[in-house]
């Protein structure tokens, strides 16, 4: 499988050796992932707009997200505090019950004057990482993950501006490539531009 | 092995549709029931994850109110910045999972029969029962008030007319005027509430009423979030300096002993009187009053539960969740309602088909919205304890937003708090 950095590929071997799946009788996965939905919506579909959908998010991702969250390399309000409170295992099968929901588009509005303008941009400094838009990857024959991505086509505007603030802020390491790509964005196009990416992902309803 | 990206299907919906279609009911005989008491967060929320997990189980959910007003977030129509009719919620969503929603008042509960009595004459025979009745308000344990006292002197401590009363006094009140808010001591519903709300009105006072001031006489010495609370008020109202729109008096001698609603005057247990414009007393609380009529609660007023299961340990057969059920370390707040709700669907759903409830796992989220862009929160996950006898908090986690955090973190909880409300509402409700 294909991973979108160095930091995804480890937490993508340590879950295909299985290195923390223990057979333990705890909690179900449904039973985890419940406690998540008062703030990232039923079966994580997030009513929005400033928390995430997370329904149908990659599992490697969501591993890596939480573990990010828990140790503060990646930066949070709240959600580190619950990270917190989950063992690998836990989140885990978190993990699993929330890529096997299916992801809705989030129905919001945005600048429909901006979509190809952001389509464009994102093709040119989006697309090698985050694609198709960045929309789920699954294989049709095994519907499972066929690569690891990102939920961004789709996915709350706000939300997706503070993600973009951390990354640029350094609350949230930034990959290389991602830090080259986005400087050039914003050297050519700046901030309008990026508002333009948004309102293409916006506009994948 | 590689593949090539223009195979992969393109639109997410490969996911397997576990939604809202039960699985395939298991019981060869009548159709199993569950009888709901209360239709607030707590209720609304069992009933709506029992349907999702079995939708061939017969759920009824028994409560008065034609819709619910969420207490959660009430404080900022008191601050004028939400508009009270944002509050509703209606019970269509439940209808539509195929919940039976009646509009009446359970006035008795057979645990032997396994019957609930309403007010209106009905009996709801049950295979389980899930009560989930929020608080009394103990009126009687403030001298001078009542509920007709609480006309003139609101608790506004359940969302509602008493919302708007409050509100209206706030509004009615010239320049210069005192609120008096009586704090109870712990546990009663939502800790962080009634700071909050002196945040609320000083931010409305600050913008329309400057010269006023919230006075808070508290039975307790600490308060939830309190460091937070106060460097919000230090930083947005003056908390500490003369001209302070909030100050804050510690009990036990702060605490609100007697009121003369007449005379819009409180005395505290020290023996001080003051004169207010407006008076907010949220008296001390216990669990609803069906859970006192049902033999549910203990000598504490509240209801003692398995934390496994949240049945009560005094009855068998019933379910106590939300604010009227002992909790461990959990507190009462809606999200806590909403987490103990699906443990306690999850057990009742086992428990029909004659299983053992699975392993629990709970979590608290709650917001505090405390002046223009700046929100508070604390967090808790939570597991139940090795022995079952209660629910821990799990070491490291949860706690409250760090102590000075920028401004920019602050804003940025506030709209997390709206993106909260709006979740919760939904995922309690349908």
């Amino acid at each position: 499988m294909a991973t979108i950095s160095p930091r995804l590929a480890l937490v993508a071997g340590a879950l295909a050796l299985g290195l923390s799946s223990g057979a333990n009788a705890d909690a179900t996965a449904s039973m985890l992932a419940n406690t998540c939905a008062g703030c990232h919506g039923t079966l994580g579909q997030s009513a929005g707009p400033a928390s995430p959908i997370i329904a149908g998010i990659n599992q490697i991702v969501f591993v890596d997200m939480m573990e990010g969250y828990k140790s503060g390399d990646i930066y949070s309000t709240i959600m580190g505090r619950i990270a917190k409170g989950y063992t690998e295992e836990e989140i885990e099968k978190m993990a699993a019950f929330f890529n096997s929901q299916e992801f809705q588009p989030a129905q919001q509005d945005y600048d429909k004057a901006l979509v190809d303008q952001g389509a464009k941009l994102h093709d040119k400094y989006c697309e090698n990482c985050h694609a198709e838009g960045g929309i789920p990857l699954r294989d049709p024959d095994t519907g499972e993950d066929a690569e690891d991505f990102y939920l961004l086509a789709g996915q709350w505007t706000p939300y997706l501006e503070f993600t973009m603030s951390d990354f640029r802020e350094d609350r949230r390491e930034i990959p290389k490539k991602m830090r080259s790509k986005l400087d050039d964005l914003l050297e050519k196009d700046g901030d309008a531009g990026l508002a333009a990416v948004f309102a293409f992902y916006a506009s994948q309803q | 092995m590689k593949i090539n990206r223009r195979d992969f299907v393109k639109v997410a919906g490969a996911a397997t549709a576990v939604g809202l279609v039960g699985a395939p009911h298991l019981a060869f005989g009548a159709t199993q029931k569950v009888v709901i008491v209360g239709g607030g967060t707590g209720g609304a929320t069992a009933a709506k994850y029992i349907k999702m997990a079995d939708s061939s189980i017969d759920v009824t959910v028994i409560e008065p109110n034609k819709e619910y007003i969420t207490c959660y977030l009430s404080n900022e129509v008191l601050g004028g910045d939400r508009a009270f009719d944002t509050l509703k919620v209606s019970y269509d969503g439940l209808k539509a999972l195929g919940v039976n929603v009646v509009h009446d008042t359970a006035s008795g509960i057979d645990a032997e029969k396994k019957v609930v009595k309403t007010a209106g004459g009905t009996e709801f025979g049950y295979d389980r029962c899930i009560v989930a009745p929020g608080v009394q308000i103990l009126y009687d344990k403030v001298e001078g008030y009542s509920e007709e006292a609480a006309q003139k002197a609101p608790h506004a401590w359940k969302a509602g007319e008493q919302t708007l009363i409050l509100r209206k006094q706030l509004e009615d009140m010239a320049d210069g005027g005192v609120v008096v808010i009586s704090a109870p001591a712990n546990p009663f519903r939502c800790p962080p509430g009634p700071y909050e709300r002196a945040s609320q009105i000083a931010h409305y006072f600050k913008a329309n009423k400057p010269k006023s001031k919230v006075i808070i006489l508290d039975s307790k010495q600490a308060f939830s979030k309190q460091a937070l609370f106060t460097q919000a008020w230090e930083r947005l109202y003056g908390f500490g300096t003369d001209d302070s729109l909030i100050e804050w008096r510690p009990g036990p001698d702060a605490a609100v002993s007697l009121v003369k609603v007449d005379e819009m005057m409180v005395e505290t247990g020290f023996g001080d009187e003051i004169k207010a414009d407006v008076i907010n007393i949220i008296p001390p609380q216990r669990a609803g009053e069906i859970a006192q009529t049902a033999g549910l609660a203990d000598d504490s007023g509240w209801c003692p539960v398995e934390a496994i299961s949240f049945e009560s340990k005094l009855q068998k057969g019933i379910h106590v969740i939300g604010d009227a059920c002992i909790a461990g370390a959990m507190p009462k707040s809606g999200y806590a309602a909403n987490s103990q709700a699906k443990v306690a669907a999850a057990a009742v759903v086992a428990m029909l088909k004659g299983e053992e409830p699975g392993t629990p796992s709970y979590v608290n989220t709650c917001y505090s919205i405390v002046g223009t862009d700046y929100g508070i929160s604390v967090a808790g996950v939570y597991r139940m304890s090795a022995d079952g006898s209660t629910i821990d908090s799990v070491e490291g986690s949860g706690g409250v937003t760090p102590i000075d955090a920028p401004d920019w973190a602050h804003a940025r909880e506030v709209q997390y708090a709206y993106s909260w409300y709006k979740n919760i509402v939904k995922d309690s409700f349908g």
